[in-house]
């Protein structure tokens, strides 16, 4: 491998379970520095695609290298220089946090002082409790302990699935500050999220679904791919709002949005300010005098949801 | 007109440890209302009193019009709950939870036959009727879970971070159902992460360190504390020691009487 090899190549990787496709065809490279996000539904096959990189399932077709590594020859080199962290909580509960960090390190042949000044930075929040039952944690407390012990063995890689879910929003923040200085410090990251504030602060994302990528790009030119044109509607009574718009023949999706909706219509040709007064006419003639329209430019998210393409209203 | 939930000088200390430290609020009847805070606040604890789980240490709280303390059974007939962690029984199939629940909550056969199959024709679950539940993707199974739990159309529904984990549209679809059901006059009572999500409550509480730091509409919050988005305002409140150390001030907490 020469130095200049993306540190994480998974070329037309394919996985079914039972008959059923968990991973399609799925193509994808992170390069050295490079936080990378796997953004999608559950289902949609991420967690998979971490469980063939961790070496802990094979793929049925295509390949994948990690570090130079192959996943199905190598998995115990692999093993060693990657650090791991999966979806649902996995530490020991009954262990302490200082206790868990120390197995996890013998577990690599390795000591908690040796990896020390690489987990400070996470590590120092929660020292304090190193006496505290893993168990007994806040949220966001457990998942930085997870991920000091996913980095206790100075892993040369990163792998984490859904780091964040059910962790409030200024853990979340402040987690996602540490992956930025882990990624500016060279390592390559893998992180899946169902957030996509989260997805926004990564270099690229991949969009997946039912194991289809539906894109790969940088998040700031994900909203190019957005198939209509989308306007922001601001109003007093936005349900209401959002089911009048439904019955409006241009329609192709309105979604709530903050406090605002997001509207996307068909006429993708003409001029949007024409079509931003003519939809506030259609509002106003059902009654909202005070609805705003105004054109915007599509997000990480409105993309995803255009490119799911899922109905929108549950019943 | 009644008050879906009152609560008066709340409190719970597990040994010198204050969870909820006196809190005051009120719902209206058919009202959404955002119960925010970070991990640890004390959201869980004050949800656990409201739903007669655990006794208060002082003050006194009545959902649907029954005291929490004295009427607990009552409360829990009137109520529904669902949190993220535990809703259904993922080794039944979707109607057996939907019969098990349904008889739990006092329902008549007739009745649980006839409200279970609308459930399942509204959530488009007729194939997987007799699937278990543990073969359904997360959203499917909040969204069963979120019906499961209005099943017998209670004056009071708690949410518990009902949308972790979800993706952007199952999100805004389980939102549609909470709308639906406020409609019908059900009173919402929703915990989440997602600061977006606020933003569809009526009137949202912001709880730090067993206190509520801030309550009122979206905007009364965004333009009494000159924040752009409740995000803003969030983390400001929970970290007090970052940035500016600008504390919400008086106008953070409108208080309503």
């Amino acid at each position: 491998m020469s130095s200049a090899a993306p540190p994480l190549i998974v070329r037309d990787v394919g996985k079914c379970f039972d008959g059923v496709v968990a991973l399609d065809d799925v193509s994808l490279e992170v390069a050295r520095s490079e936080l990378f996000g796997l953004v999608g539904p559950d289902g949609g096959g991420k967690t998979t695609l971490f469980r063939i990189l961790a070496t802990l399932l094979l793929p049925d077709t295509g390949s994948a290298t990690v570090l130079g590594l192959d996943v199905a020859r190598d998995m115990w080199a692999i093993r060693s220089r990657v650090g791991y962290m999966p979806g649902r909580f996995s530490l020991y509960p009954d262990l302490s946090v200082e206790e868990n960090l120390r197995f996890f390190a013998s577990v690599f042949g390795t000591t908690l002082e040796e990896g020390y000044d690489l987990i400070a930075p996470i590590y120092r929040q929660i020292e304090p409790f190193r006496g505290r039952r893993a168990g007994a944690l806040s949220g966001g407390m457990k998942q930085k302990l997870a991920l000091s012990c996913a980095l206790v063995h100075r892993p040369d890689i990163l792998f984490l699935d859904e780091p964040t879910t059910g962790v409030d929003a200024v853990s979340r923040r402040e987690f996602w500050d540490l992956l930025d200085s882990l990624r500016d410090s060279g390592l390559p990251i893998l992180v899946s999220t169902p957030y996509m504030d989260e997805a926004s602060r990564c270099d690229r994302v991949a969009l997946m679904q039912q194991g289809r990528i539906l894109a790969i790009d940088a998040p700031g030119a994900i909203g190019a791919r957005f198939p209509d044109r989308l306007f922001a509607i601001r109003g007093r009574d936005r349900y209401a709002m959002l089911q009048a718009l439904r019955g409006y023949p241009h329609a192709v999706s309105t979604f709530p949005f903050g406090d605002e909706l997001h509207y996307s219509d068909s006429r993708t040709e003409a001029d949007p300010d024409a079509t931003a007064s003519e939809v506030r006419g259609f509002l106003r003639s059902k009654g909202f005098a005070d609805a705003e329209v105004a054109p915007i430019a599509a997000g990480i998210e409105d993309t995803f949801m255009a490119l799911m393409g899922a109905p929108e209203a549950a019943a | 007109m009644t008050l879906a939930i009152d609560v008066h000088e709340l409190t719970r200390r597990f040994g010198s440890f204050t969870a909820v430290d006196s809190i005051t609020f009120h719902v209206d009847e058919g009202e959404v209302f955002g119960f925010l805070g970070a991990n640890g606040a004390g959201k869980t604890t004050a949800i656990k009193m409201l739903i007669g789980l655990l006794a208060p240490t002082s003050g006194r709280a009545s959902v649907a019009g029954f005291d929490v303390l004295t009427q607990a059974e009552q409360v829990r007939r009137h109520i529904g709950y669902m949190s993220q962690r535990f809703s259904l029984y993922d080794d039944l199939t979707v109607r057996e939870n939907i019969t098990l629940y349904g008889g739990i909550y006092g329902l008549s056969d007739a009745q649980i036959r006839e409200r279970g199959d609308a459930l399942i024709r509204d959530l488009q679950l007729g194939k997987a009727a007799d699937e278990r539940v543990s073969a359904l993707p997360l959203g499917w199974k909040q969204k069963l879970a979120f019906s499961v739990a209005v099943l017998h159309q209670p004056a009071v529904v708690f949410l518990d971070e009902p949308t972790g984990g979800v993706d952007p549209i199952t999100r805004r679809q389980f939102w549609e159902m909470i709308y639906a059901a406020a409609a019908r006059g059900t009173t919402v009572f929703v915990t989440t992460h997602y600061l977006d999500e606020a933003e569809y409550c009526d009137r949202v509480s912001i709880m730090v360190d067993g206190r509520i730091a801030a309550m009122g509409t979206p905007d009364e919050l965004k333009r009494g504390n000159d924040v752009a988005t409740l995000d803003e305002l969030f983390v400001r409140l929970a970290r007090p020691d970052d940035g500016s150390g600008a504390t919400a001030g008086p106008s953070a907490a409108p208080g309503r009487s």
